[in-house]
């Protein structure tokens, strides 16, 4: 473990010490409190992979007791979801679709938005204006999701959507609650994609430049297409972000689980589920209770493998420049 | 425009195109781009304001000092969750600070680009960052299951909230780390310090304005979330004070979310008023972060 400490820290620093040279110079002193808080380093890092396998464990075993019961077949192929009622449906269809549509909405607000907004802030503003404006719009992000959620069903849907475009929506809709998601999710893209824009070299900008390339082509044929790994990145992360949230659409699209048809129609999620059952008290060990957990575990697979995605361009991207 | 640019190639934006940018069709981008900043930034403003217009006749003081009630909104307080949240958001401070910056430490200062344990670990946070949140309550009710532990107490909301955020208390004292000029750490081996002296003595200490940046917006993250909380069952009508790490809690975001879903006008006014307090909370703590930020930023 102290070599590890010794030869792996500086190296790894930039050199501090030729790599050729063995490491001779080991202290008399063999320094067991520096062992033991090296120790307590590493265990704080594992502390990450304890809470992925405690995830999948406290997921997997409840909903191995659930598809016990229900076969996976109408798990994902059927389409009515009624666990709650006499006549019980296990489909899980009518909330991934539910999920789809306020998640397509969210995007359909956050990519061109935050894109923008990211653009201008990376190749527009003055260090001035971004070093004010780039706060205030990452404060969206900041803003608790309840509070979009009472947004989405106290404003958006009655008084914008209803009352000023006359659109026919009730108390709940994935409308609204998409709209709002995509609001809160404009900083994720924003973010960074500025970071994938500002890190392309300013030599390929002079180039543009140089060959007689206004901003805006230089912006839309050289920058973009340069950060394009890092904007993929962005976008989707954000599609995780919209997947995973839920208190804007346990709040805002309703409580009805089916398969939604239009954006004015209320639906359920994932999430929204969810946060539905968890507030009624179902005993630990039951269907209801696994029903739960097999909801998670799907949403689990879901966002695992958009993040991993996520992960990969990320790690692209920043191999780049 | 060609001039121009050996002379701006130090400042940060390039000015060189500007004049190339009077043709109508770069006008309209340049403005579909600030509109699109402005409409964030107009969205943001439209939301404190109508929450406020909202949530100001019931913002008083018997917001704060009375529980909630199922049958009279108008005398219904936060005060359980505000004292639940604050209680909570400091229990999982305490967990969430001390390991966040230890693994990072390792990740940062000890683990070489080979070890392969820290590159597994490093792919755990990246995705722990981007699992949704309601899942780590299903993880903490599991957790609390297993050892026996009643669900909805301080501790194993805290639990919830410290593991949700220890990914971005990990990324983000990495960076501030990084960002801690490699002479500090030659300069203390040089003189004999071992890496953990160094560590400790040197590079902790310069990276504290960066790791207090990410720490306190985690902790804002952590004070505005509902959804792993609401996992831990019975949490929505709480009438008395935490008292203790086994205590049961509710917490703003979580009062919120059932006063707002109630039908009567008077408790959505009450969870308007509710929101102001907890956006209150947590701007300040936005604000805190930034202005540290911006202060540590310019003065290096």
């Amino acid at each position: 473990m102290s070599t590890t400490m010794q030869s792996a820290g500086p190296s790894r620093q930039g050199g501090l010490r030729p790599s050729s040279a063995p490491v001779t110079l080991r202290s008399a002193n063999p320094r067991y409190g520096e062992k033991v808080l090296l120790g307590f380093l590493m265990l704080a890092a594992a502390v990450s992979i304890l809470t992925t396998v405690g995830i999948v464990l406290s997921l997997i075993f409840p909903a191995i007791a659930f598809f016990r019961e229900v076969s996976i077949g109408e798990f994902l192929t059927s389409t009515s979801w009624t666990p709650r009622f006499a006549d019980k449906n296990y489909g899980v269809l009518p909330l991934i679709t539910g999920t789809a549509w306020t998640t397509a909405i969210a995007l359909a607000v956050a990519i061109p938005l935050g894109l923008g907004a990211a653009i201008y802030l990376s190749e527009y503003a003055t260090p001035r204006v971004r070093k004010i404006f780039k706060p205030v719009l990452e404060l969206l992000a900041g803003v608790p999701s309840v509070v979009y959620g009472l947004f989405a069903v106290a404003f958006v849907g009655p008084v914008i959507l209803k009352g000023w475009f006359g659109i026919g929506v009730g108390t709940y809709s994935v409308l609204a609650a998409g709209l709002v998601l995509g609001i809160m999710i404009i900083p994720t893209v924003a973010s960074l994609a500025e970071d994938a824009m500002t890190a392309v070299p300013r030599s390929l900008r002079e180039a543009s430049y140089g060959l007689g390339s206004n901003r805006m082509r230089t912006v839309l044929r050289v920058v973009f297409p340069a950060a394009i790994s890092g904007i993929a990145a962005s976008i989707v992360l954000a599609l995780s972000r919209a997947v995973g949230e839920t208190m804007i659409v346990a709040m805002g699209a309703g409580s009805q689980a089916r398969m939604v048809a239009a954006p004015t129609e209320e639906g359920q999620t994932m999430t929204g589920f969810i946060a539905a059952a968890a507030l009624g008290d179902s005993v630990q060990g039951t269907t209801d209770y696994n029903t739960l957990f097999a909801v998670g575990l799907t949403l689990f697979v879901i966002t695992l493998l958009i993040n991993l995605v996520s992960i990969k361009l990320v790690n692209r991207f920043r191999e780049v420049y | 425009m060609a001039t121009t640019t050996a002379e701006s190639a130090s400042t940060a934006p390039l000015q060189a195109a500007a004049h190339g940018d009077r043709d109508s069709r770069s006008l309209v981008f340049l403005g579909l781009l600030w509109g699109s900043l402005a409409f964030g930034i107009f969205a943001l403003g439209v939301l404190l304001v109508n929450t406020f217009i909202e949530g100001s006749g019931r913002l008083d003081l018997m917001l704060f000092v009375n529980y909630t009630s199922q049958l009279f909104p108008g005398k219904a307080g936060a005060r359980a969750a505000i004292l639940g949240s604050l209680m909570v958001i400091v229990v999982t401070a305490l967990l969430a600070v001390p390991l966040g910056v230890a693994a990072a430490s390792y990740l940062e200062e000890f683990a070489s680009r080979e070890n392969r344990f820290a590159r597994f670990v490093e792919l755990n946070v990246q995705n722990l960052a981007a699992v949704p949140a309601i899942i780590y309550g299903m993880l903490a009710a599991g957790l609390a299951v297993t050892v026996g532990l009643p669900r909805n107490t301080v501790l194993v909301g805290a639990i919830a909230l410290a593991l949700l955020i220890l990914p971005v208390i990990i990324v983000s004292t990495r960076e501030a780390l990084r960002a801690v000029p490699r002479e500090i750490r030659q300069g203390s081996l040089a003189l004999g310090a071992t890496p953990m002296q160094t560590l400790t003595r040197q590079t902790l200490p310069a990276a504290i304005p960066g790791i207090a940046t990410g720490t306190i917006l985690a902790l804002s993250r952590a004070m505005g979330e509902a959804a792993p909380l609401l996992l831990l069952g019975g949490l929505v009508f709480v009438t008395y004070d935490p008292n203790g790490l086994l205590s049961g809690f509710t917490t703003m975001p979580i009062q919120i979310f059932d006063w707002a879903g109630r039908s009567q006008i008077a408790f959505r006014e009450l969870a308007a008023a509710a929101s102001m307090v907890l956006l209150v909370l947590v701007l300040a703590m936005n604000a805190v972060a930034i202005i540290i930020r911006n202060k540590f930023t310019t003065s290096r």
